[in-house]
């Protein structure tokens, strides 16, 4: 067993070397029927490689470190997209390549990733899967006009530049949907929330949440702070969200923390809903965990994996295929990013894959406006601040799956 | 009734730190070093236990017992390879050592047990004890450290006081020149410290993943620095006062979480500490040595 441990870690690894070679080739994905994802009518899908080149596209991301499944999903996601793209002939006669760093969700290594993936030929950038990370690659991105499409990045400031865009759903749009959602809903008036204040998307998430529910008429009863400092002793927090009577706890915060709450909370006898956004999607994925903890926990998410449409279907089925394991909402954000970049790339008519990233970008960014994706996480078009519009689903854990609400 | 129950919670909070401190305190004690890794011993501990436990699926005693065993071999290899060639290196070389030692601890387990946290099963049945029907709640987890934590203190004191070897260790402390022309084995003493400090590593670890069941390679970093301010707090080298020194700061930090704001509780925990040290540069229990001319 101990040896599966190396052999795993080693594994993960070498898939990021594994995948600069793997990128621009084709053979391996025949299930890729009825996967036509975009809006788009792809009239090259013939000629595979007949004019030949690749379009470069880089991402960083942790693929250790603690909030590795992220990075993994992301990684995944975006392969399983450029392998069913390539096998479908391209785009308008050319092919992508799709490689990814890590950066440990590390500031720093998210800009020594993204030079390393400039020095590699990338032409068009996923940014990084995490926030922080992903500020400081677009601001190296934004100075060299290199088009960055975030599959996950939430907070507001990862893509304040206009060649800038993401898939998923900004802090302040998640912290407003979740009040917005749980009034709607009539889930509880008696609100508390478990925030990590040392962490922008937590804090981000939490002070539109709080906008929004003063206007929905919620009260927020306890509003308790943690920091990345202290966060394996939540007892005081629950302590006082249980004394100020909050049926509900809303929780916009990362699955690891998550888990201890819901431990605690159980072994205080402290039973409320509890509520989250995107960070909590991974929690049913850990190592040992007692899933019957997260029974009955809600979220907000764009995608569903045992939703009923074609589209997930196609999406979850050639994942679970592929990677053996069932995709989260990182993963469908990563494969909605690679086919709006298809998408993008044959609105601007790009024929020339050579393209230098700067002209590419100048020509993305107009695109990214026009175009809409029907993905997996829902029917997305972009505005030119790069935000995305769609709409959210709520998730329930029941028996350890998600199930849509 | 809801101060009982912070306060209950807070020495749930402390009693783990104390627990650390106690390994902190008696390396400092006795090696004059400040072992930065041993948040980072105490992490490998938990994982060891957890790949024993768990994945393996030996008992649980079997498991602690190998999970000791592993950390006392550590802690040993790492004063061999890292420590001991810097014998008489300044002191902040052998600091910088053991900084960089945590960070390699902390990669090594990223690589060997991947990066996915993984949740740890308690190790401790005890059902938890309620009072006051039911309005405060102690669980099995805290009532097992505590008095873990109380006999190791007990144990230990008795150990450095009253055997050869461990009279050997303060005499190593003392004055580690004369403790070597009287015949004390200095590479010999150092290097028991050390398995003994890794040792209670490993008990802290699993403890501590007992109580926080959450494990990843970076568990053992920040609770390792709290634990170190718990040792200075309580007077660094005492053994007592590492015990006190860690309850006291986790009753502070969950007071202030509780009463004053759960934002500015690391802000009030280190004003305390900074208090404490003006009035008492020793620590609470620190002893103050003359030094003698």
């Amino acid at each position: 067993m101990f040896k599966k441990f190396i052999a795993l870690a080693l594994a993960s690894l070498m898939v990021v070397g594994a995948l600069a070679g793997c990128g621009g080739n084709n053979t391996d994905n025949t299930d890729n029927t009825a996967t036509e994802n975009t809006t788009t009518a792809d009239g090259a899908s013939e000629n595979t490689g007949a004019t030949g080149g690749t379009i470069k596209i880089g991402a960083t991301g942790p693929l250790t470190g603690d909030t590795a499944v992220y990075g993994k999903a992301v990684q995944n996601g975006a392969q399983l997209a450029v392998d069913e793209i390539n096998a479908a002939g391209g785009v308008n006669g050319y092919q992508l390549e799709f490689k990814m760093q890590d950066d440990e969700n590390d500031v720093e290594k998210a800009a020594t990733a993204y030079n390393a993936l400039k020095d590699w030929g990338m032409q068009i950038s996923l940014g990084s899967v995490t926030s922080k990370p992903c500020i400081n690659v677009n601001s190296y991105a934004s100075q060299d006009n290199m088009f960055l499409l975030t599959p996950s990045a939430t907070a507001v400031e990862s893509i304040n530049t206009d060649n800038a865009f993401r898939v998923c759903f900004s802090d302040p749009n998640q912290g407003a949907k979740s009040a917005e959602y749980i009034s709607q809903q009539g889930l509880a008036t008696k609100i508390a929330v478990i925030y990590d204040s040392s962490d922008p998307y937590s804090s981000g998430i939490y002070n539109t949440f709080k906008a929004e529910a003063e206007k929905d008429g919620l009260e927020i009863v306890a509003a308790e702070a943690f920091t990345s400092d202290a966060k394996s002793d939540f007892s005081v927090h629950l302590q006082k969200a249980q004394s100020a009577g909050a049926e509900l706890v809303f929780l916009p915060i990362y699955y690891q923390e998550a888990s201890l709450i819901l431990q605690q909370a159980k072994s205080k006898g402290y039973e409320p809903l509890f509520f989250g956004c995107d960070g909590l999607d991974g929690i049913l994925a850990m190592d040992n965990f007692d899933t019957s903890l997260a029974e009955g926990v809600m979220l907000l998410t764009p995608f569903a994996a045992d939703a009923q449409d074609e589209k997930t279907v196609t999406f979850v089925s050639a994942f679970k295929e592929k990677f053996n394991e069932t995709p989260n909402q990182f993963a469908a954000d990563a494969y909605d990013a690679i086919y709006a970049i298809k998408a993008a790339l044959e609105k601007g008519n790009v024929t020339d894959p050579t393209m230098n990233y700067s002209d590419l970008c100048n020509i993305l960014k107009v695109a990214m406006t026009e175009i809409t994706v029907e993905g997996v996480t829902g029917t997305i078009t972009w505005t030119a601040d790069g935000e995305p519009n769609k709409e959210p689903k709520g998730m329930i854990i029941e028996d350890g799956a998600y199930k849509a609400m | 009734m809801e101060f009982i129950s912070y306060l209950v919670n807070g020495i749930s909070l402390g009693s783990i730190y104390a627990l650390i401190a106690l390994g902190y305190t008696m390396v400092y004690g006795i090696a004059k070093m400040l072992n930065f890794a041993h948040g980072d011993v105490i992490m490998i501990g938990g994982y060891v236990v957890f790949t024993s436990m768990t994945t393996m699926g030996m008992p649980t005693w079997v498991s602690i017992l190998i999970g000791i065993v592993f950390c006392t071999l550590l802690g040993v290899v790492i004063e061999k390879v890292a420590y001991k060639p810097l014998r008489n290196a300044t002191s902040l070389a052998v600091l910088i050592t053991a900084i960089g030692m945590s960070y390699f601890l902390q990669n090594l387990a990223l690589i060997v047990f991947g990066a996915g946290g993984k949740t740890f099963t308690s190790v401790v049945s005890m059902k938890p004890i309620s009072l006051f029907d039911g309005q405060v709640t102690i669980s099995g987890e805290t009532i097992v450290t505590i008095i873990v934590s109380v006999i190791l203190m007990i144990v230990l004191t008795l150990f450095v006081n009253r055997t050869k070897p461990g009279r050997a260790m303060l005499a190593v402390s003392e004055d580690r020149g004369a403790a070597q022309l009287m015949g004390v084995n200095v590479n010999r003493t150092i290097s028991l410290t050390f398995a003994i400090g890794s040792g209670l590593a490993a008990v802290a670890g699993v403890l501590m993943c007992s109580s926080y069941t959450t494990l990843t390679p970076y568990i053992g970093a920040m609770p390792g620095i709290r634990a170190f301010v718990a040792a200075v707090f309580g007077g660094i080298g005492s053994i007592p006062g590492a015990m006190i020194g860690g309850i006291l700061i986790g009753i502070i930090e969950n007071l202030s979480k509780a009463y004053i704001s759960s934002q500015l509780s690391d802000a009030i925990v280190f004003a305390v500490l900074i208090i404490v040290l003006l009035v008492k540069p020793t620590g609470l229990m620190g002893k103050k040595i003359a030094e003698k001319v």
